[in-house]
């Protein structure tokens, strides 16, 4: 049986057809064990990072390029432009025809597809091993050739306003997640959408687009990373003919803004007649690896294990079996940025539960554990959870290099993605408690309440009458 | 160094608008050619037969199994949903663990077990390191032959459902495929949710939980597929141990015979910026010797992603929807070509029409030699795809025997798809597409004249 996930939308990705449920399960597994991945690393002449993860189960190979880029790079006014971009690199250079790279993949029996975030821009083929020649020579092509004309750009912006539609439009779950990360960040572009503002969208140009690829796409800016059936004898001559030979580019440095210090808890609720089930959420900022305080950020994944992952977990165990006031809760903590993170949490009420009394008992979880902090037992159950979950992650191929890409993406290191078991193993019980105490700090919270409006919910009504067998062709 | 959702190495089969996780399309994209994995039968001393991949890269071990014609569409008249709760029930507490006892046992051991109803079978999957293996599968035997059915558990389960119901209430997809399904198929029990509704969830208690049990489950409608780090000798004793508890035999109603009634737009009006449609016509058999030319001609007409007909008209072309796509799919008493759009309101549509256009030439002209060579191509070149985690080989040997593939069907598959001639698919497209007898549903606020 499935219930409905609450994880945030973080990627938005060209195309919807099958690949992107598996980028979004498999761009976070946990990772562990003494080596995790056991990565092989090299850099070319231009400063492109390369790094290989070896997996000869199958004759394949998962073969990505990410750029250190994403929507939080964006200028004012072009919001989106990133995510655009990424669907306007499959419009063509002068040696492939516009459309006509996924289907040169396909020919090949490959899937390809490509996504954006916040902090990264990734590109992607799952092919047979003896086709990865050819897509790194299409891939290099693309990273220097692109060629973009109106009559390509014009129809694929109504693609990414039809997308915005799909994905969060006509979704009020969303809509109010976009809602809550622009309270969340008052001055950080964390608080963007990823797929830009509707108005901004709009008025998205070629000439936007390909300034923006001018500015950020270059080898010294980007990543190759490949999982599967080759060895680095094989990968390293074909990255150096294909990708050593794009001359290292100007790009620019990323300039983000800090976020000032906040002094107000803030609260957004989003009531619209097409919620059927109300919901509460709240986000935190917290720290990533990169930000101030990153030494909390492992003892933070170890309280998001302890708090809100599972049915075992506190949140679920309080609100859902104990008090059964809701249906659903947990936690979400992803400490891979460039700079702040954000601790998040949800619950959903059970019938006739009201979201201020649910929340209330959110409220006094977060109580006791700043408090009373979390106990020893604790801290061994979700640090050999933590721990094992590695164990999955290495069995899937394409889990390896999108672990690996993202943490590089961010700027973070191999070694740094190698050792979080090491890291995990060490966190102690005072840091989590620590931590806690740190980052449930209310002034640095925006709460989202998603509710229908008084008299409840509107749901679809089949218009009178029914259109019959006419017109039908 | 990325952190979401736990106990995922099993990827779930992608649902459609539809809600139709449909086993046909992801089987039939298992081609076959290099295939250096051996399908080993192993029948334990008890009887139980599993199909095996070996598989000793990591420390893992997942099974699938199925109960088949277990599904929703076997739930007594008036207890909708009944396959579903117990689906989400049997790993809610067993023997003499409590819900959060025998959970805890699972959570702080890496174990994930999860159950799911479609409309025909009763599915399951347990996934474990090797060093749990024995605790593992201990929890699958208490949770198929001793569940508890415990009143807090119950409940809580059932106000998980009911939520899921109420969500599905607003949200357009699911209200779209709802109608489709009523629309298609009337009286018969594949219209109505597998999950159920408000009042039928309501009446269900421990009592019918414990019905489904005693009939739905047992040895003589299982199939099991086992991928990992085991070997057959290993597996024998453990199959016995987890499924020798069940009843030898099942009792369980057969679904009633039913043809699917195609033809009509029907408008469900929303107010959301998009519409949202989706449409289907009769199917195809997955035993039918045509089974591979339309399988083809699907991928060319609307199942191939960017290589598809649809999308090059739809998206590329004009920019009229992010998504869009056709697929096959093959239920016990009924097969469906069915497909999905959303477009914005006052350009729906244009899109019915263009996809109306497209599914006539099909049917009328077929498709060019290039066209199916780039199909065939893609369908045998992407097969070792399907073969790089554990969770992907298990569900398939489940697949493979439910559909009555053969154990040879790995090697075999590609075989198939390239033994398609361009006249197979034209005669194929011609015979199987039917634009006039389309049903539509479409929701949101549609602008303008609908036709397909």
């Amino acid at each position: 049986m499935t219930f409905p996930t609450r994880s945030p939308i973080s990627l938005f990705a060209r195309g919807p057809i099958g690949l992107l449920a598996a980028i979004l399960m498999i761009l976070s597994p946990h990772l562990a064990g003494a080596a995790v991945f056991s990565p092989q690393t090299m850099t070319l002449d231009n400063g492109m990072q390369v790094v290989l993860v070896e997996n000869h189960r199958a004759p394949v190979v998962t073969h990505m390029v990410w750029y250190k880029v994403g929507s939080a790079d964006e200028t004012e006014g072009v919001s989106g432009i990133a995510h655009f971009l990424e669907h306007l690199m499959f419009k063509g250079t002068k040696d492939i025809a516009p459309g006509d790279f996924s289907k040169i993949v396909a020919r090949n029996g490959g899937n390809d597809n490509a996504f954006t975030s916040w902090d990264y821009t990734g590109y992607f083929q799952n092919i047979a091993r003896d086709r990865l020649e050819m897509v790194m020579k299409m891939e290099a092509d693309r990273m220097q050739n692109l060629q973009l004309t109106d009559d390509v750009v014009l129809p694929e912006r109504d693609v990414i306003i039809e997308e915005r539609r799909s994905r969060i439009d006509n979704n009020p779950g969303a809509l109010l997640g976009e809602q809550m990360r622009a309270a969340l960040y008052m001055a950080h572009p964390y608080g963007r959408s990823i797929i830009g503002w509707l108005n901004e969208m709009e008025t998205l140009g070629t000439d936007d687009a390909l300034a923006f690829y001018h500015k950020w796409y270059a080898p010294n800016n980007a990543i190759l990373v490949v999982a599967g059936d080759i060895t680095m004898d094989q990968l390293k001559p074909l990255a150096e003919k294909y990708y050593g030979a794009i001359p290292a580019g100007d790009v620019a440095t990323r300039h983000r803004v800090k976020e000032p210090t906040q002094h107000a808890p803030r609260k957004v609720t989003l009531t619209d007649p097409r919620v059927g089930q109300s919901s509460m959420s709240r986000y935190y900022l917290a720290p990533s690896y990169n930000s101030d305080n990153a030494d909390q950020a492992a003892p933070l994944e170890v309280l998001s294990e302890i708090l809100g992952s599972g049915t075992t977990s506190r949140f679920f165990r309080s609100l859902v079996v104990d008090q059964s006031i809701g249906t659903s809760a947990g936690t979400f903590y992803d400490p891979v940025a460039v700079d702040l993170a954000s601790f998040g949490l949800y619950a959903v009420p059970r019938d006739g539960v009201e979201l201020a009394d649910l929340e209330k008992a959110v409220d006094a979880e977060i109580a006791k554990v700043v408090e009373n902090g979390v106990t020893e037992e604790e801290l061994a159950r979700a640090k050999q959870k933590l721990l094992d979950s590695a164990v999955f992650a290495r069995d899937s191929l394409s889990a390896a290099a999108r672990t690996l890409g993202e943490a590089l993406a961010v700027g973070l290191t191999v070694d740094q993605v190698e050792s979080w078991p090491d890291r995990i193993n060490a966190v102690t019980i005072e840091q989590v408690n620590a931590a806690a105490k740190s980052v449930f700090d209310d002034k640095r919270s925006v709460t989202g309440w998603l509710q229908p409006p008084e008299g409840g919910p509107v749901s679809g009504m089949p218009t009178a009458p029914v259109i019959g067998e006419q017109e039908v062709h | 160094m990325s952190y979401i959702a736990k106990n995922t190495p099993v990827l779930k089969m992608r649902k459609t608008l539809l809600g139709l996780a449909s086993a046909t399309l992801l089987m039939t994209a298992f081609a076959s050619q290099a295939s250096a994995v051996e399908v080993q039968e192993v029948t334990s001393d008890g009887g139980i037969t599993a199909w095996l991949i070996e598989d000793h890269l990591n420390p893992l071990l997942t099974v699938d199994f199925a109960f088949k014609g277990a599904g929703s569409a076997t739930d007594p008249a008036g207890k909708d949903g009944l396959a579903n709760m117990v689906s989400g029930l049997i790993d809610e507490g067993a023997g003499e663990m409590d819900s959060q006892t025998f959970r805890t046992e699972m959570e702080d051991r890496s174990i994930s077990i999860s159950f799911d109803a479609g409309r025909d079978d009763f599915s399951g999957s347990m996934v474990t390191l090797t060093r749990e293996r024995d605790t593992a599968i201990d929890l699958l035997r208490l949770a198929l032959t001793e569940p508890r059915f415990d009143d807090e558990a119950v409940e809580r389960i059932r106000a998980q459902v009911m939520s899921g119901l109420r969500r599905a209430e607003t949200d357009p997809g699911d209200i779209a495929g709802k109608a489709f399904f009523k629309s298609i198929f009337g009286d018969h029990p594949y219209a109505n949710p597998v999950s159920g509704t408000i009042a039928s969830v309501s009446s269900l208690n421990a009592n019918d939980f414990r019905e489904f049990v005693r009939h739905a489950m047992a040895r003589d409608n299982l199939v099991i597929g086992v991928a990992g780090d085991i070997t057959a000798e290993e597996l024998g004793p453990l199959l016995d141990e987890a499924f020798g508890g069940l009843p030898e035999k099942s009792d369980l109603p057969a679904i009633p015979e039913v043809t699917p009634k195609f033809g009509g737009i029907e408008v469900i009006q929303q107010d959301i910026p998009q519409s949202q449609a989706v449409w289907g016509q009769k199917g195809i058999a997955r035993k039918d010797p045509d089974f591979y030319a339309a399988y083809i001609m699907n991928y060319i007409l609307g199942g191939g992603g960017f290589s598809s007909r649809l999308t090059e008209e739809v998206r590329e072309k004009r920019g009229l929807a992010y998504g869009i796509y056709s697929y096959l799919a093959d239920m016990d008493k009924a097969e469906l070509m069915a497909g999905g759009v959303a477009t914005r309101n006052d350009a729906i549509g244009q899109s019915l029409s263009i996809i109306g256009d497209e599914w006539q030439k099909m049917k009328d002209k077929g498709v060019s030699q290039e066209e199916l060579d780039n199909a065939k191509s893609y369908l045998t070149g992407a097969f070792p795809l399907r073969f790089t985690s554990l969770g992907n080989l298990s569900g398939m040997l489940v697949g493979m025997q439910m559909q009555d593939l053969g154990m040879d069907f790995l090697d075999k598959r590609n075989s198939l798809v390239e033994a398609v001639t361009l006249d197979d698919v034209n005669r194929v497209a011609g015979e199987l597409l039917d634009p006039a007898n389309v049903t539509v549903t479409v929701v949101g606020k549609p602008e303008g004249d609908l036709a397909f």
